[in-house]
């Protein structure tokens, strides 16, 4: 019954994510410093989704879901965490010199079929698909879904941030270290593979002081590239969207992933 | 007594001309403005590539109670991303308090430090400077690296930094 009701909640949760997406709030997490320096250095990060980029408006990111990765690859727990109305915040202590990661990731696999003239929807594991029968569902699609939110902030030199090979990930050019004036190219994965075609857009923070949101859109070429070059020093919100399809025990299935990251572009 | 003084004045120049090296001004402006603090400051040479051949001078608090002025080095943007954020932090002959307004004056010896490994050829010495709650300026003094010639080159800065004079002695 507890399981039953958990899954509902994640369903519940997802189809709220969804929703959002469809209605144009933007989630993020904006840390305090993207560049930091000595042996004390913390900061403190923000988690909303919101319309406007970067304030706080519509609802917190959810704080259990969040996950820190150390530069060594250890996990971090978020300190002086509160959940307010619009926003998350909590901080972190760089006990680490390098790139520490601080994300929202989450994978599933969504199934809908037709009843009649209703859709109906399912989420779960692949164990679950086949016994509970969702399989034999006329006319069933299986999609798995993964979704990305996430930052990175650096104390002292940057490292390398180690990819987890599910959904839409980041690679190339190191997230902390773009500068006004510089061209740098980035590498989209997906599932670790090459994610080609896809389109990104970016648009800077403080939209809310411009008629037009001024965003970019960018494609990643065959190999999964793309160059960026930006007008101004500040805040950039990236999404991209990913739709293909994916090996599952034996079963290919479409796939969809999603992905934003917070980049700061620092002034000369 | 004055005859005495004048003797022992050429055995100092005798003594700085067998070293010689780079004598350096900096000129930190006296800023008018609510809330002022000492500059931050560092000084390097890069070679014609963008490298960093020589790091010179790093200016802040250092004497701030747990190394709390190494919080703001990098701020120092330019010198933090090419030099700083590799940097085991105080670096010895390298860190140096922050200065007042007016001309410092550093000198650096051709047979000590970066300087003594330094290939002849065409450089830049850069100096950066950021303010806490003020401005942040790059000066860049370009020179020609020649043990033995000698030859003063500047360049002036516009808000957090004047006159930069780099003085190659013998």
């Amino acid at each position: 019954m507890k399981a039953i009701a958990k899954r509902l909640i994640t369903a519940a949760a997802v189809a709220s994510l969804m929703v959002g997406a469809a209605h144009a709030h933007r989630a993020w997490f904006v840390p305090s410093a993207t560049v930091v320096s000595g042996d004390n250095a913390w900061v403190t990060i923000d988690g909303a989704v919101s319309n406007n980029l970067f304030f706080p408006d519509h609802r917190p990111m959810q704080i259990d879901a969040i996950s820190i990765t150390a530069p060594d690859g250890s996990t971090v727990k978020p300190a002086n965490a509160m959940v307010g109305q619009y926003r998350t915040t909590f901080d972190l202590k760089l006990e680490q010199k390098g790139t520490y990661r601080i994300a929202q990731a989450s994978n599933g696999l969504n199934a809908s079929w037709k009843e009649g003239t209703e859709t109906k929807r399912w989420r779960g594991t692949m164990g679950d698909y086949v016994s509970q029968g969702i399989d034999k569902k006329p006319g069933v699609q299986l999609t798995t879904s993964s979704r990305r939110v996430e930052t990175f902030v650096t104390n002292g030199a940057p490292t390398d941030v180690k990819l987890t090979g599910k959904g839409l990930e980041l690679s190339g050019a190191h997230p902390n270290d773009l500068y006004l004036g510089e061209e740098v190219t980035f590498k989209l994965t997906d599932n670790g593979k090459p994610a080609a075609n896809v389109e990104i857009t970016l648009i800077q923070g403080g939209d809310r002081y411009r008629e037009q949101a001024g965003e970019v859109k960018l494609k990643t070429d065959a190999s999964g590239a793309f160059k960026m070059k930006v007008e101004n020093a500040g805040m950039y919100w990236l999404e991209a969207e990913s739709r293909g399809t994916t090996t599952m025990e034996g079963k290919t299935l479409s796939s969809m992933s999603t992905y934003v990251a917070v980049l700061e572009v620092l002034p000369g | 007594m004055r005859k005495l003084l004048c003797l022992a004045v050429p055995v100092i120049t005798a003594g700085a001309a067998h070293a010689g090296g780079i004598e350096l001004t900096v000129e930190i402006p006296k800023l008018s403005v609510a809330e002022y603090h000492r500059p931050y400051v560092a000084i390097w040479i890069e070679d014609a590539s963008g490298k960093v051949a020589a790091n010179l001078s790093v200016w802040y608090d250092v004497d701030l109670k747990d190394s709390e002025g190494e919080k703001w080095l990098k701020d120092i943007r330019q010198w933090w991303r090419r030099t700083g954020r590799s940097l085991e932090m105080p670096l010895d002959g390298v860190s140096s308090p922050t200065k007042a307004p007016g001309a410092n004056k550093v000198t650096f010896p051709s047979d000590k430090g970066a300087l003594a490994t330094l290939a002849p050829g065409d450089y830049k010495l850069i100096v950066e400077a950021t303010r806490e709650v003020g401005g942040k300026e790059m000066v860049e003094v370009p020179f020609k690296w020649a043990p033995g010639a000698e030859a003063t080159t500047s360049a002036k800065g516009k808000e957090e930094l004047g006159v930069i004079t780099l003085k190659l002695t013998k």
